[in-house]
């Protein structure tokens, strides 16, 4: 991204959602037509604690505005204890990231189950307009990466 | 390199009206790797796929993506048509250009941009993309049932109808469980031995089922499919094929001073004992603890009285291994200790019992032959109070959270009895709530009210206060005409908690089967998969996964015999090729991933490396493809990364990162 | 101040949470004072979740109450109704102003009128 063209900011958000709760979730929201910001992509995992804290990295270091990361609710895990996990990683995480200057608000955690296609859109919603207020991620970013 | 052929469905106008999938396709084309890429009316029909197949024949496609609707709706169809074309089904990538995009978005041309970016994911991904293969893992067609209660012989019959070997492992001298135990039952009041028993023999009879009484599970090891399981045959010092279960060695046992187990340590059994008259099999053991010739050496009576000659002071434990290809778990429960209620004098009266000790007092072959008698001076009682949740729904550390289910049904057919049998005997029940789901069951309770007078009182007791003249004082509350009760009482009987045998946890941890914090097994899914452990190859039966009556242990049992025969009909598993893999090379052997692994997969072995010409031994992760459901949890928790999960590695996963990204 | 804050002040106080409760009634079965109440210690839990602080005030339980805590030991859900009495009755001390007492003003104080729950649940306050 430019200075140009930085008159409208569209910001690049990567979704985590796992396989079995929140990426059905998406398809609900999807199925239900309720709209969210085009900038939010969803990558599939089985399980929210295959997402690696290295993928996150990756993902701000690639030029990422935001990440959030999607699993079942606490206790619904299709893996029976893969969320708690994932919850345990992102909170180190998050707070790590928070430390060297990559806010907060640019991460997330949200449960979200097959049936809350209207928390997803809700949740992506209310990302992208935290992100928006943040404006662009400008720690992190590996300049060897810049177009 | 990859040769990747990309198709882009229009689905009819539901992806064409807000996507330029010509743009999509076009875009597709500049993408590495990508050979071919063409837009279709509906990719999911007969023709669309003929077009995937042709296309993958002629451009002799490595890989492709599918951009469509979700993957939950046609992964499998756009799989198997790859499949038949010649190419590996784990090959095949869908971009979610539907759900995730064209159905949200109402702007073309964002929606476009969007679609173009989930295909350049997908098409990142596919790149990495490496052919898998399921793996296949053979199934023992036998069953083992842990635990010889009505949950264990239903389902241990059930699983030997439809043709498959089950052995029943025990840990007492007899099948039959709790309900064994058991008087009469609710709603109907039949006689609770005169509906077990039948059973009972119907198991010990079943030419495909094998009992092993006096017998506790040692080890277990192995999968889904091919489990190996040591089972410790405690010695009885009775041979069990020379005895004829005449008994007479029980009458002539001068050591007859031992509490009796199944009557709940209400009356004394001899040192060489069956536990009940029907017990099945109907041959005694030695209490070693008790048995005068074991501890002295001078006794020997038994040996002398019986004819048969199948008294063997000699026998030693045996291990028996077993390969099974299911296991289901049917340990059952036992009542909580009542040490921490000493306002209700349980350890202090004799004449306070608890419900479980009722139903002995009740039965025939009980200790008071039925008679409905004080345990302290064997007195006719005039006055009977019953406590309802004794040690259930607490929120304290004393007793247990949950509600255990079964109290107020029986403690109402006790009531019930008790009145019928003895109209001068009253009854007054405390209780807090009277909960009656279940078919006929709170018509039963009102009969208990209506036709038999029973005094119901809402509130619960304080104190059970035992008087010197041996009658009980009761002090309760009456909450609806709020007044505090005083109640002399020759009978007080407490609906106590139930909870998980004790030997749950053991077993649990040899099976990797996951309890919760009351020691309920877990279930797979509270409510899609209620008999199933999450562990692959396990099921669960009766009160061990959680509080249940007779019926319902009974439907249950039936219910994890069909999974278990589900399993057992197949000769081969196919396992799901996404699981995880373990570099050697990168590995360290710390354990981590085998410590967060929910399903016990990950094993180590001991690898002869040769490093630079140095050979050393080095112990390394290995994952069992047919124990891996594939979560990834030990993939993040690596901390060499020797640890990756086929279909969603991390190079893959990072390559579509990079591609939204971008 | 308003009953809402009264009651938030008591369970504040007493550290109870009243919607633990599932109404069995176990603390009225263990009460050794219960014929002397007009409200009865299961029904205080429910006055306190209800807010109606005026009419626990006014009560004569909270002067019968013998704070032997039988309640707060057998309670099976942790609801603990003697502390809620107790927390009760120091809102009135504290109103009037009596919110410090110590062991010399007591001779004073002691008159017939005085209940003598009041200097009971006084003193396990403010023996420290």
């Amino acid at each position: 991204m430019s200075i140009e063209n930085n008159n409208e900011f569209r910001p690049k958000i990567v979704a985590f959602c796992c396989n079995w709760c929140s990426y059905a979730g998406a398809d609900l929201a999807g199925s239900s037509r309720l709209a969210y910001p085009a900038d939010v992509k969803i990558i599939r995992v089985p399980c929210s604690c295959r997402v690696n804290p290295m993928f996150i990295l990756r993902a701000f270091e690639k030029g990422a505005d935001g990440v959030i990361l999607c699993g079942c609710h606490p206790g619904d895990c299709h893996y029976t204890t893969g969320n708690y996990y994932a919850r345990r990683r992102m909170t180190l995480l998050f707070s790590m990231l928070d430390y060297i200057g990559v806010e907060n608000g640019r991460t997330r955690v949200e449960w979200v189950s097959a049936a809350e296609g209207v928390k997803f859109s809700q949740t992506m919603n209310e990302f992208v307009e935290k992100i928006h207020s943040l404006g662009k991620n400008v720690r992190l970013g590996d300049l060897r990466c810049k177009n | 390199m990859q040769r990747i052929g990309v198709f882009v469905c229009h689905c009819g106008s539901n992806i064409a009206a807000t996507v330029d999938v010509k743009k999509v396709a076009e875009m597709a084309l500049l993408e590495p790797g990508v050979v071919h890429a063409e837009d279709y009316q509906y990719m999911c029909s007969e023709a669309g796929q003929a077009r995937i197949q042709a296309a993958i024949k002629e451009k002799n496609l490595t890989g492709i993506v599918v951009c469509s609707c979700s993957p939950r709706m046609h992964e499998n169809t756009f799989r198997s048509a790859a499949e038949k074309a010649g190419l590996n089904p784990y090959m095949v990538e869908i971009a979610n250009i539907r759900e995730h995009c064209s159905w949200i978005h109402k702007d073309m041309e964002e929606a476009t941009k969007k679609a173009v970016i989930l295909a350049r994911a997908a098409i990142a991904k596919v790149n990495l993309n490496a052919p898998l293969k399921p793996g296949e893992s053979l199934v023992t067609k036998r069953a083992l049932v842990i635990g010889g209660g009505i949950a264990g012989i239903q389902t241990a019959i059930d699983i030997a109808d439809a043709g498959y070997e089950v052995d029943i492992v025990e840990k007492t001298p007899s099948i039959g469980g709790r309900m064994s135990q058991l008087d009469k039952t609710f709603p109907t009041l039949d006689c609770s031995a005169c509906i077990l028993t039948p059973k009972m023999v119907e198991a010990a009879a079943h030419e495909k089922i094998t009992i092993y009484t006096y017998s506790e599970v040692e080890a277990v090891s192995g999968f889904v499919g091919d489990f190996t399981v040591d089972i410790r045959k405690k010695a009885r010092y009775v041979d069990s094929d020379k005895c004829t279960g005449c008994g007479v060695c029980q009458e002539k046992c001068p050591s007859k001073k031992s509490l009796s187990e199944f009557n709940r340590g209400l009356n004394t059994r001899s040192a060489i004992y069956t536990p009940f008259a029907q017990a099945i099999p109907n041959v005694p053991v030695i209490d070693t603890d008790a048995c005068i010739k074991m501890k002295t050496g001078k006794c020997g009576i038994c040996e002398k009285v019986c004819q048969a000659g199948a008294i063997d002071y000699q026998q030693k434990d045996e291990i028996v291994t077993q390969k099974y290809g299911a296991i289901v778990v049917a340990t059952g429960f036992d009542t909580i200790k009542l040490d921490n209620y000493d306002e209700y004098a349980y350890n202090q009266s004799k004449d306070v019992i608890t419900s479980l000790e009722l139903e002995r007092v009740m039965n025939a072959a009980g200790p008071t032959k039925g008679h409905l008698e004080r345990l302290s001076d064997g007195k006719h009682p005039k006055e009977i109070v019953f406590i309802q949740c004794v040690g259930s729904r607490c929120a304290d550390n004393r007793g247990k959270s949950y509600c255990s289910k079964i109290c107020c049904m029986y403690t109402a057919k006790h009531a019930m009895l008790i009145r019928d049998k003895y109209p001068d005997v009253n009854v007054t029940v405390f209780y807090i709530d009277v909960r009656t789901p279940g078919k006929n069951f709170d018509e039963f309770y009102r009969r208990a009210v209506e036709d038999y007078g029973v005094n119901y009182i809402k509130g619960q007791v304080g104190k059970v206060i035992p008087q010197p003249d041996g009658k009980l004082l009761v002090q309760g509350a009456d909450l609806l005409d709020n007044k505090q009760i005083l109640k002399e009482a020759d009978m007080v009987v407490l609906a106590t908690a139930i909870e998980p045998n004790p030997d749950v946890r053991k077993i649990a941890t040899m099976l990797t089967a996951s309890i919760d914090t009351n020691n309920f097994l877990t279930e797979s899914h509270a409510k899609l998969r209620p008999v199933e452990s999450p562990t692959a190859g396990v099921f669960l039966s009766g009160v061990c996964q959680g509080p249940k009556d007779i019926p319902e242990t009974v439907a249950q049992a039936g219910a994890a015999a069909v999974k278990a025969i589900g399993l057992l009909a197949k000769d081969k598993l196919l396992t799901n090729p996404c699981t995880a893999k373990s570099d050697q090379l990168l590995c360290n052997g710390c354990s981590t991933c085998a410590n967060v692994c929910p399903y016990g997969a990950i094993s180590y072995e001991d690898i002869e490396v040769n490093d630079h010409g140095i050979r050393e031994t080095r112990r390394v992760a290995v994952v069992n493809s047919a124990l891996c459901q594939g979560c990834g949890a030990c993939t993040v928790t690596c901390p060499s990364g020797a640890m990756d999960l086929q279909g969603f590695s991390n190079r893959q996963i990072i390559a579509e990162v990079d591609a939204i990204c971008r | 101040m308003s009953h809402v804050n009264k009651a938030k002040q008591i369970k504040e106080i007493s550290g109870v949470n009243p919607l633990k409760c599932m109404k069995c009634g176990k603390c009225s079965a263990s009460c050794p004072s219960y014929n002397e109440m007009d409200i009865k210690p299961h029904q205080f839990v429910s006055y306190v979740q209800n807010e109606d602080i005026e009419s626990l005030v006014a009560s004569k339980s909270l002067w019968k109450c013998l704070s032997c805590f039988a309640c707060v030991e057998r309670c099976p859900r942790d609801v603990k109704p003697g502390k809620l009495i107790d927390a009760a009755r120091q809102l009135v001390v504290r109103e009037k102003g009596q919110t410090y007492l110590s062991p010399d003003e007591v001779p004073e104080l002691l008159d017939p009128e005085t209940p003598q729950q009041l200097l009971v649940s006084a003193f396990r306050r403010y023996r420290r």
